[in-house]
């Protein structure tokens, strides 16, 4: 019983960890009609830059705001380069090139950083175990649940409380409604990219000192991120929450309970099961 | 007069013409992109080493190494395969690091009769039915360091003994490899999803079965998110973690501390105090600049067995007597000891490391004993050559 309790700790704590990277990405291609393959990649940058940051500044928590700013930024000249001229374009030519956009920093991070994983360690403030019952629990994967809780209110004080989440909720449901309002959609369009950028940066940052670090990381984590938000409705924050922890759970519970190899492939068929009942997600969003 | 110095300059050149036929091409096919790129690097190091110290001439004879990456795919490595062996015409091909590449060049390199020495990858097939004259491993027979351990745990009289490795064919063959030396309880046995990120369910099921040991086999970024999370949990000194191909001196800085105290099998490791190891580590850091892994000293020793087999039998082009040549194994190893069973896989030493923290802050692995004498694969009594 304790094993069993022990376990959905685990599968939440996997959720929230996946929480993080869905909220940006559910942002970008629920609100901006845009499918950015891309978005691991930013996680996987934001991973390096911190190691880079945290050996230069000798500061884990300097390490972690400039390393999330500075993906926020790369984001933004992403935006405007490559992604602006495509928001016109059908869905397979954004695949195509955010896709070429993962073969590229992932080949621009090699050419850096080298082919050898690097690490980031636990800042010693964070390396305890917390007595669950009798079994040291790491203390940083429960500072990880914490996280993805702030950042998931955050997100929800952001987008239903304040003039800009208004804005872009409004640019969701009727794009050129809004245009016609004359609200600066391009503008609000770069922000939410380097918003996802930035929150894909925390969620690869996060996981770095449980993951490694090392080129390619963010493209295993993005089938996963995928998944939640297909299941949680593509653009909902809501959705991406309670879809992250679902996945987590499932696929923690499948993986000790059920016979080798098929605790993989639960999660796929919980996807299906649920696109088959809504297909539009559990939470689906308003547009 | 004029005559003699013209029949002088005839067989001058007729020599020099000779001399130049006397050339060895070899392919180089290994993994230089991808996530486990590192190791491609590690090989092709290892490699150019080899053939700088022969005076840029293995065996005395004008070498040109033509280096291709697989990127870690089959289809792709067996392209680059056939145009070495078609247009290139080289003799050799070698840097193979995974088996499953291993398996697509094997047969083209075969039937064209090229000879194909894997410095890394040794799959069972060509280990036992499959075997040929054209086929060496300078490495391993890849269950042979799972079996290593399953031996020494055995040996210790280590009673209940959990399992992990990856759900393919690799992890089974592994976890197989350990089971056929090992003879005590397996408390638990499970096969993580390929590229698994967390596992804090598995370890909660380990910690839950309580073992005396574990024995884990995931390489490449499973190995580290996985040693990573077994210390974070504070594992590694209630139940001891034993592996092989998981943590080695290429996946060690990125898992640092949270190896220590990690034991692993490996026939290969930079403290070997014999003459050729002493010289290689030493030769390798000066050139490169980073410390040699095991990848890295398999290919050295291949470059090394080329240039004496070359030596010895003047050249590749007499097939039957270069494959002797090879066969004979002329040369200092920095493994130890070092010669060739009947199947061309090669009868050697497996020796025990442990991660240990140094004193400057570095995390190392050291050898603590000798884990295996001589040990010969499972295979070879299937072999007929």
């Amino acid at each position: 019983m304790l094993l069993f309790f022990e376990q959905l700790l685990n599968g939440v704590q996997f959720g929230m960890m996946l929480f993080l990277m869905a909220a940006g990405l559910t942002l970008v291609v629920g609100i901006m009609n845009l499918i950015n393959l891309a978005h691991g990649a930013l996680y996987m940058v934001g991973a390096f830059l911190a190691v880079t940051f945290s050996l230069l500044t000798g500061s884990y928590l300097l390490a972690v705001g400039l390393a999330v700013a500075c993906t926020a930024l790369i984001g933004l000249a992403i935006e405007f380069l490559v992604l602006r001229p495509l928001y016109s374009r059908d869905h397979l030519d954004q695949v195509l090139c955010t896709f070429g956009l993962i073969l590229f920093l992932n080949e621009l991070t090699r050419f850096i950083w080298g082919a050898t994983p690097l690490r980031l360690d636990i800042p010693a403030w964070l390396d305890y175990s917390v007595s669950l019952a009798g079994i040291d629990y790491p203390g940083y994967r429960l500072i990880v649940i914490l996280a993805s809780v702030a950042v998931a209110i955050g997100l929800y004080f952001l987008i239903g409380h304040t003039r800009i989440g208004m804005l872009i909720r409004a640019g969701a449901s009727d794009r050129k409604m809004i245009i016609g309002l004359g609200v600066n959609i391009a503008l609000l369009y770069s922000l939410i990219f380097a918003l996802g950028a930035g929150l894909a940066a925390l969620a690869g940052i996060l996981a770095a000192p449980i993951f490694t670090v090392q080129v390619g990381m963010g493209d295993h984590i993005l089938i996963l991120t995928l998944v939640v938000i297909v299941i949680g409705g593509i653009g909902s924050v809501r959705g991406s929450f309670a879809a992250a922890i679902v996945v987590g759970v499932i696929d923690t519970l499948g993986r000790v309970m059920l016979p080798s190899g098929f605790g993989n492939v639960i999660i796929y068929l919980l996807m299906a099961v649920i696109l088959f009942w809504r297909p539009r997600g559990l939470f689906p969003s308003h547009a | 007069m004029g005559y003699k110095k013209c029949l002088a300059a005839i067989t001058l050149a007729a020599l020099a013409g000779a001399a130049g036929a006397q050339e060895v091409k070899i392919g180089l096919v290994t993994t230089l992109t991808g996530p486990l790129g590192a190791l491609g690097k590690h090989v092709r190091d290892g490699f150019e080493l080899g053939v700088a110290e022969a005076g840029g001439k293995l065996g005395g004879l004008s070498t040109e190494v033509i280096v291709e990456d697989d990127q870690l795919r089959p289809d792709v490595a067996l392209q680059a395969a056939n145009k070495l062996i078609e247009r290139n015409k080289v003799q050799v091909i070698t840097g193979v690091i995974f088996s499953n590449v291993a398996m697509a060049i094997a047969k083209p390199a075969i039937d064209n009769e090229v000879f194909f020495i894997s410095p890394n990858a040794g799959p069972s097939q060509l280990a036992g039915k499959q075997c040929s004259p054209y086929f060496f491993a300078t490495a391993w027979q890849n269950d042979q360091p799972h079996q290593a351990m399953g031996e020494y745990l055995q040996e210790q009289g280590v009673k209940k003994v959990y399992l992990i490795a990856p759900n393919y064919t690799a992890g089974k063959d592994a976890l197989r490899g350990f089971k056929r030396a090992y003879k005590g309880a397996i408390v638990g046995e499970t096969y993580a999803a390929m590229n698994q990120l967390d596992f804090a369910a598995e370890i909660s099921k380990i910690r839950a079965a309580k073992p005396d040991a574990l024995y884990v086999f995931l390489s490449g970024g499973m190995g580290i998110n996985f040693t990573k999370q077994y210390a974070q949990a504070n594992l590694t000194n209630e139940i001891p973690m034993y592996s092989a191909f998981t943590i080695d001196s290429i996946t060690l800085p990125a898992i640092g501390d949270a190896a220590v105290g990690t034991y692993q099998t490996n026939l290969w490791n930079a403290d070997l105090p014999n003459k050729a190891n002493r010289h290689f580590v030493e030769s390798f850091q000066k050139k490169y600049g980073y410390l040699p892994s095991n990848f890295a000293a398999q290919s050295y020793d291949t470059a090394r067995l080329l240039d004496s087999a070359l030596r010895e039998a003047g050249g590749a082009s007499n097939k039957k007597a270069f494959a002797a040549a090879l066969k004979k194994a002329h040369f200092e190893s920095v493994r130890g000891s070092f010669s060739f069973n009947t199947n061309n896989f090669p009868i050697g030493n497996f020796y025990l490391l442990k991660v240990v923290k140094q004193a400057d802050g570095t995390v190392r692995q050291v050898t603590e004993k000798t884990a295996l004498v001589d040990a010969k694969d499972a295979y070879y009594a299937e072999c007929r050559m």
